[in-house]
């Protein structure tokens, strides 16, 4: 295996790895927000409780994310040299912008929200965690930015061997950008309400069980239940918007990601969305499939959808050009430099057409979760506690967060064989002076310790989730110097 | 001596000083977290004075580290040649040091969610190695900038440029003066780490600390003295400027100076005070670090055709002036809240304001 190949499988699996911890990270921490401010409005012990007790659990997801996040910052120079050589004027910039502005904020509020119970009014301990939470979202801002700058270089010019920033606002007003952020934080969005959700309702049926549970108990849960729900809800309905509009930019500047998506080999008019296939997807000898005629079409917002094989003619012919036969200046100036290199544009097919239906199986799967669970509590009902009720409310946070992971794997792997598209082939981008083995190296530390913090971290969860409500006991802020702190670690 | 001929802009020379203020913020305020988790399992006899050297730091570590992660991303997008190259060349020494982030930054937010002995030790141990290896690191990498590592030209992306790459190994970093620069760092953050936990604790630890960081400083000098020598006796590198080579100068013993009073100023009892000069001392030695790469950024750039340097590594005016924009906005507003941050935990721990256990009911002040 050759360095590229496995530095490629490095940066995917610590990737997924890390992004299990974003969206609830990003999500959790604004809707934690939202019930802190229910409290400081309401007074009402029930909001404190669900802060406390959702807060905790966002904690102990949020030390996975910081960690693993730091591990990704340091990749692109670690393995991928001659990509941020390359791009480094361009994509520098909101990674650098993304610490200064986002982490700081989240880093430096969090710890103010996390210890600052009995050290701040009631009111600025609000904008603590508000804050964070705005920092997250800044967060992501830059790094889907610079995401959706290696699927569309707008911005840039090439010059001193390498992609030259021209316009940060093109950067910034990139069509991907503008449809991929909206998506990737909605998505966000319906995890943290399926995770809300889902241990609420566990906790619902756990209560169902026992003879006399606590009614406040119960209420309190039933709100979060409703509260988690409406949020995945709303959210799962916007996403369909989002990744509509997603899909039709996609089309446009990356038409060989959706004809891989679909497998769609041969250009087709008013062309049928496949939704399921049986045998290969290698053009050849299909043996059963479910299609449905014209859906491919209005998806990408084109009546006539290229197919892969055209597309690669057409690579072979005249070079990368988007759907309309266009280039950003970036892709035309270095056009004459990729004749060398002989690359075919064709991304892995299987992968790219199942994990873009695996997203899409998984997100209506949530919805239907979620609308099953309001349904079921609906008016004072308690669910019925059993293997099909638990491995439900397990499923609401999983389905949509593996979503998240097949959304992405789609996305990046649709890329492929680019770094950025059109320009830079991802096999050209991989540090000359790292060996296979120093990677594998890496590789097999980052598993045992990944795989390791992986069980400690469920486990916690498992444990605080278990734990259920803590108590609310408002006491005074604190004067005497001697006196035990209300939160210490 | 190989000429490298050099004149960077104005924006090149602001962005590698920009850089090195990242790191100082860097190296003085996550310094001082590093110590204190170093020192965890030899200092607390038992959890609750555990608890309150942990405590010490909780609120403030996460937001220390960001410096780290704002240096580098500041390289990368202010010197992307250099980030890539050096990124690359340190990759097993930086794989080292993102180990140790990762372990420290889960013990800290760990260790008291579970209520065993055995938990809390083994994650009082992540925190402390955890927290040893990225100055150790460091201080090998700072020592290898001062050496100048070595370079080689090679062909890039199907031969479209030529890139100055890294032409040594994993092995080749630990020299002598490489090793020097290793100890220093970790003793250095130990004392800093000491004053800092004695500064915010109270009674009993509180003395016990500075007993302890009195031993600390004087150990360190030894490495420090040697240091700042082979720092600045070295043979100039391709390009490096005596006028720098003098502020270098200047730095060092200004360091060695600051660092001295420190551990005066710690004998007397006044860990205020001290604390300000091992601030100021490693600030210094960060300035005298950097003195040192300009131009070639830590880099032997002898007989190289595409050199890597302050200017050919540098990102283009556009970028430059963004980021220029962007950071003086921005360094301002962190360092104010960051600030405020500091004052809101201000006051000293001791045993006696530790709750029993940390995950007691909650209690609600305001």
């Amino acid at each position: 295996m050759g360095s590229d190949t496995i530095a490629r499988w490095q940066f995917g699996i610590t990737t997924v790895y890390h992004y299990f911890f974003v969206p609830v990270t990003i999500a959790l921490s604004l809707l934690v927000a939202v019930l802190q401010t229910q409290w400081y409005r309401t007074g009402s012990d029930r909001y404190l409780r669900l802060t406390k007790f959702y807060g905790k659990l966002f904690l102990i997801n949020f030390a996975m994310g910081v960690v693993t996040g730091i591990v990704q910052e340091f990749q692109f120079g670690m393995n991928w040299s001659e990509y941020s050589r390359f791009v480094g004027d361009i994509f520098g910039a909101p990674l650098a912008l993304e610490a200064l502005i986002a982490f700081f904020l989240e880093s430096t509020f969090l710890g103010l929200w996390i210890f600052g119970w009995d050290k701040l009014s009631r009111g600025k301990h609000l904008a603590m965690i508000w804050l964070a939470s705005v920092g997250t979202l800044i967060s992501s801002v830059f790094i889907i930015a610079a995401n959706s700058w290696m699927q569309n270089p707008v911005g840039a010019t090439y010059n001193n061997g390498r992609a030259e920033l021209v316009d940060f606002g093109a950067v910034l007003t990139n069509p991907i950008f503008l449809t991929q952020w909206p998506h990737t934080v909605i998505a966000a969005f319906i995890v943290a309400g399926g995770f809300i959700a889902g241990v609420a309702g566990w906790h619902l049926a756990t209560l169902a069980k026992q003879e006399n549970p606590k009614e406040e108990d119960v209420a309190t849960f039933r709100t979060a239940t409703k509260f988690g729900a409406i949020t995945l809800i709303v959210a799962s309905l916007l996403i369909i918007v989002s990744g509509d509009l997603l899909g039709k930019q996609m089309t446009q500047v990356q038409p060989m990601k959706m004809a891989a998506a679909e497998a769609l080999y041969t250009t087709e008019t008013n062309a049928a969305f496949s939704i399921f296939t049986v045998g290969s997807l290698d053009g050849s000898k299909e043996v059963f499939s479910i299609k449905v005629p014209g859906v491919l079409s209005i998806l990408a917002g084109q009546s006539t959808v290229k197919g892969i094989n055209d597309i690669k003619a057409d690579y072979a012919k005249t070079g990368y050009a988007q759907a309309d036969g266009s280039t950003n200046a970036l892709q035309k100036e270095f056009a004459s430099k990729l004749k060398s290199m002989n690359v075919d544009p064709t991304p892995n097919i299987v992968v790219s057409y199942w994990t873009f239906r695996i997203m899409m199986g998984l997100g209506f799967l949530t919805l239907i979760l979620g609308a099953w669970l309001l349904w079921v509590t609906k008016k004072g009902a308690l669910p019925k506690p059993g293997k099909l009720w638990t491995a439900m409310m397990f499923g609401l946070p999983l389905a949509p967060l593996f979503a998240n992971s097949f959304g992405w794997i789609f996305t990046e792997m649709g890329r492929q064989p680019w770094i950025v598209a059109g320009v830079i082939p991802t096999s050209y981008a991989v540090s000359p002076t790292v060996s296979a083995g120093e990677i594998w190296f890496t590789m097999i530390v980052y598993t045992l310790v990944y795989g390791a913090l992986a069980v400690v971290e469920v486990g916690l969860m498992f444990r605080y989730i278990k734990k259920g409500l803590p108590d609310a006991a408002p006491v005074e802020k604190i004067v005497d110097e001697d006196a035990p702190l209300s939160f210490a670690y | 001596m190989t000429l490298l001929d050099v004149t960077p802009t104005a924006l090149q020379v602001l962005w590698l000083i920009l850089v090195a203020v990242l790191w100082i913020g860097y190296l003085v305020l996550e310094g001082f977290d590093y110590g204190v988790a170093m020192l965890l399992p030899f200092v607390g006899k038992n959890d609750k004075e555990r608890r309150v050297l942990v405590n010490t730091i909780g609120p403030v570590w996460d937001g220390n580290e960001v410096w780290l992660l704002t240096a580098g991303g500041a390289m990368f997008a202010a010197f992307s040649g250099w980030y890539a190259t050096l990124f690359s060349a340190l990759y097993l020494p930086l794989f080292l040091i993102l180990l140790g982030l990762i372990l420290r930054g889960v013990a800290f937010e760990y260790r008291g969610k579970r209520p065993e002995w055995s938990w809390r030790n083994r994650w009082d141990w992540a925190a402390a190695i955890g927290s040893l290896l990225p100055p150790l690191v460091f201080g090998v990498g700072f020592a290898n900038f001062l050496i100048g590592m070595p370079l080689k030209n090679e062909a890039i992306l199907g031969g479209s440029a030529t890139a100055p790459l890294f032409a040594g190994s994993f092995l080749g970093l630990f020299s002598w003066f490489g090793l020097v620069g290793g100890i220093t760092f970790v003793l250095v953050f130990l004392t800093h780490g000491a004053i800092y936990a004695a500064l915010k604790t109270k009674g009993e630890i509180s003395a016990r600390l500075k007993k302890l960081a009195l031993k600390l400083g004087l150990i360190s000098a030894v490495p420090g003295i040697v240091f700042v020598l082979g720092a600045n006796l070295r043979k100039m590198l391709p390009g490096q400027l005596d006028s720098l080579r003098l502020v270098a100068w200047i730095a060092g013993i200004l360091l060695l100076v600051l660092f001295v009073a420190a551990i005066f100023f710690i004998w007397k009892g006044r860990e205020g005070i001290a604390f300000i000069l091992t601030s100021l001392s490693i600030a210094a030695c960060a300035v005298m670090i950097f003195a040192h790469l300009y131009p070639g950024l830590g880099f032997d750039n002898t007989g190289l055709k595409v050199a890597l340097d302050i200017t050919t590594a540098a990102s283009s005016p556009t970028t430059l002036t963004l980021m220029t924009v962007a950071a003086g906005i921005l360094v301002p507003i962190v360092l104010l809240y960051q600030i405020w941050a500091y004052t809101v935990f201000r006051r000293r721990l001791g045993v006696e304001n530790i709750p029993d256990d940390a995950e007691t009911p909650v209690v609600v002040g305001g």
